[in-house]
């Protein structure tokens, strides 16, 4: 997993409840067996028309997203399918951070192994942003180390992050690596527990 | 101060706990499918490292599988996606129900249906769905392709606890009245993320009533509420369904199993963080009308007034809703036309579902205009259905009746609905493009899939069934 410590970027604004997965990648893309290349496929349905023309009413279709790397969701962002393509898709499409007032329990994680931060503001702060994220160019900056966001006139906030996802970031680290350090208590368990599935 | 039954399970698999970390939970059973796995595989690979229990693994196919014609599959980015799984598991030495297996099917019908699934167990797949095990006093969760990569090569995970609600449903259900819109009537009420961060368990004398197909149907869509898992605390049913099962405990060893799955319920003096309360008695068929499963109305009824939106976020997503459904506003749930019927999926595609809804069709007729379709779970449910006549029941109505597989919940085979088209389905997703790019999906149970098959639109299934109302 890359390291994620601080960075600024554009911001994308989508205001739209309960976003699930089924939208941000569709069904018809998961039969590939890679993890790279979703990007574009990302949104799918909602970015082009039946014809494969961009259309132009989507929200990352603005010109004003171009090159964002920040997206501004709202409540229950990634319900429903627990496809990890979801944030594969999002990544590859070039964003690091989703703020969201709240988030589906799957997708947040699926988020935090490959790296994105998904952020939990409240519901105020996330209807300040999308407004002056809507229809211009707008930049912040996400600093994991000091667990705050801010953009360069009077918006800051502080979020929460569990400390274990809050150094994986930060160190970039190999989970596996980290519990295949623990062979000996998972030996010690199966010695004691197991009975077995079968 | 008592345990709850999530709490039993937990403590009993913890391998490690240390400050300031989740805890490390083992696996006791992984179940992987073509579709999210590929991907972890190759994660091993690139890393050198193997499946550490093969054993406790066990692969099957479904989410892309033709229902039709099983020998020549067209789609090549699928036939490819099968074909790895396949080479997966010949590498790594997990068993696969493959395609021409006796035992293929969707992973959560063919987990209990095979005795896998066990009560007490932890239980993970690839995917959402598998809250549906917790149907047997299992804690089953979903998980992604990087939680997939970590089972395989460690058969533990990283998990915080959760927060425990406790849903009591209480009293009676009604004639026609199914598990489907138990949790549909749940969801519409608490809507589509009130399970987020929370276990549920589902316990009252509905749940004591219900047969463990209803259960399963139960657990299955506790995500469409946000839940990543549901639980019922195992009885004298979950251990009669078991037993005989393929790979469950036999004989006296069966038996001393129950003596420890019957400690696996909530002591009396447990607490739950949140308590909800239902009265089953007072639920009716339910038909979903939007784009989440939480825009679910009684068939009675009517979909919302636009006036009825409590704030401007909700008036902006259902009348997007309405647009995609094609819908007005106040609009009688029973003018709703559909042209296709789906009975399947992980939610509805049991033997006891197929029954249910046979028992409806038997010796009428498909509405004209209306295409049917009926996927069996698995093909042990596909033969107990030939032997039964149920086939030749939904044959002669004029159903199609097809090969087991996910199929229309998801259409990433064949089985597609087409744009403007309405479909009353028995799966659980009725997001936007689920069933087909402009699809129009709506939940139902499988009794009122199949009277809408009949009827050409939703229909109350009770005065069917002469139950007066």
């Amino acid at each position: 997993m890359s390291s994620f410590k601080e960075m600024t970027g554009k911001v994308a604004a989508m205001d739209r409840t309960n976003v699930d997965t089924d939208q941000i990648i569709p069904k018809q893309f998961l039969k590939r067996i890679e993890k790279t290349g979703f990007g574009q496929y990302l949104f799918y349905d909602w970015r082009f028309k039946s014809n494969g023309e961009p259309d132009e009413k989507f929200e990352l279709n603005h010109p004003a997203t171009k090159g964002a790397s920040i997206l501004i969701a709202n409540e229950n962002f990634g319900c429903g399918s627990s496809r990890e393509h979801a944030p594969w898709a999002l990544q590859d499409y070039g964003f690091r951070v989703i703020i969201a007032p709240s988030f589906a329990d799957i997708f947040k994680q699926n988020c935090l192994k490959n790296g994105i931060l998904p952020i939990v503001l409240s519901a105020n702060q996330v209807s300040q942003l999308l407004e002056k994220a809507a229809g211009q160019e707008y930049e912040m900056t996400v600093s994991l180390e000091q667990k705050r966001v801010y953009d360069e006139t009077d918006f800051r906030a502080e979020f929460e992050i569990h400390p274990y996802w809050y150094q994986m970031l930060l160190n970039g680290w190999d989970e596996i690596e980290l519990t295949l350090q623990l062979e000996q208590n998972i030996q010690e368990y199966e010695g004691k527990f197991l009975s077995g599935a079968r | 101060m008592g345990k709850t039954i999530i709490e039993k399970i937990w403590e009993k698999h913890v391998v490690h706990m240390e400050e300031g970390r989740p805890d490390l939970l083992y696996i006791d059973l992984h179940l992987v499918h073509e579709v999210t796995s590929p991907q972890a595989f190759s994660g091993l690979r690139m890393k050198q490292r193997t499946v550490r229990r093969p054993d406790l693994t066990f692969a099957t196919m479904d989410h892309n599988v033709p229902t039709l014609n099983r020998r020549e599959i067209n789609d090549q980015v699928a036939r490819n996606q099968m074909d790895t799984l396949r080479n997966n598991c010949e590498e790594f030495g997990i068993p696969l129900a493959d395609l021409d297996s006796p035992d293929q099917g969707i992973v959560h019908v063919i987990g209990p249906e095979l005795g896998l699934t066990k009560p007490g167990m932890t239980i993970v797949c690839g995917d959402s769905h598998t809250s549906t095990h917790g149907a047997f006093g299992s804690l089953a969760f979903g998980i992604g392709t990087s939680e997939v990569e970590h089972v395989l090569a460690t058969q533990t995970l990283w998990q915080t606890k959760p927060k425990t609600l406790k849903i009591e449903i209480s009293g009676t259900l009604g004639a026609g009245v199914s598990a489907k819109d138990v949790i549909l009537f749940i969801i519409s009420k608490y809507g589509v993320q009130f399970g987020t961060g929370y276990v549920i368990e589902f316990c009252g004398d509905v749940i004591r009533n219900m047969s463990m197909e209803e259960r399963m149907t139960l657990c299955n869509m506790s995500i469409e509420g946000g839940a990543k898992a549901s639980i019922i605390a195992p009885d004298d049913k979950t251990f009669a369904y078991l037993n005989g099962k393929k790979y469950a405990p036999q004989g006296d060893e069966f038996l001393d199993q129950i003596l420890e799955w019957q400690k696996l319920t909530s002591d009396e003096d447990a607490e739950h963080d949140d308590v909800i309360e239902v009265d089953g008695s007072k639920i009716i068929p339910m038909v979903s009308w939007g784009t989440n499963p939480a825009m679910t109305a009684p068939v009675t009824e009517r979909v919302p007034f636009l006036s009825e939106c409590e704030t401007e976020a909700e008036k902006k997503a259902v009348q997007r809703a309405f647009e995609y459904m094609g819908l007005e506003e106040g609009q009688l749930i029973q003018d709703i036309h559909v042209t296709k019927v789906f009975i399947g999926s992980c939610t509805n595609s049991r033997i006891e579902d197929l029954r249910a809804a046979a028992e409806i069709v038997k010796g009428k007729k498909v509405a004209s205009g209306v295409n049917a379709i009926v996927v069996p779970g698995s093909q042990q449910v596909k033969k107990v259905a030939e032997a039964e006549g149920i086939a030749a029941i939904f044959i002669e109505a004029g159903f199609e009746w097809r090969e087991s597989g996910c199929s229309m919940c998801l259409s990433m085979n064949d089985d597609i609905v087409p744009a403007g088209e309405h479909c009353a389905s028995t799966s659980n997703r009725n997001f936007e493009g689920r069933q087909g790019a402009g699809a129009r999906t709506h939940l139902v149970s499988p009794v009122m899939a199949a009277a809408a098959a009949l009827n050409g639109h939703f229909v109350d299934v009770r005065k069917l069934a002469g139950v007066a109302v």
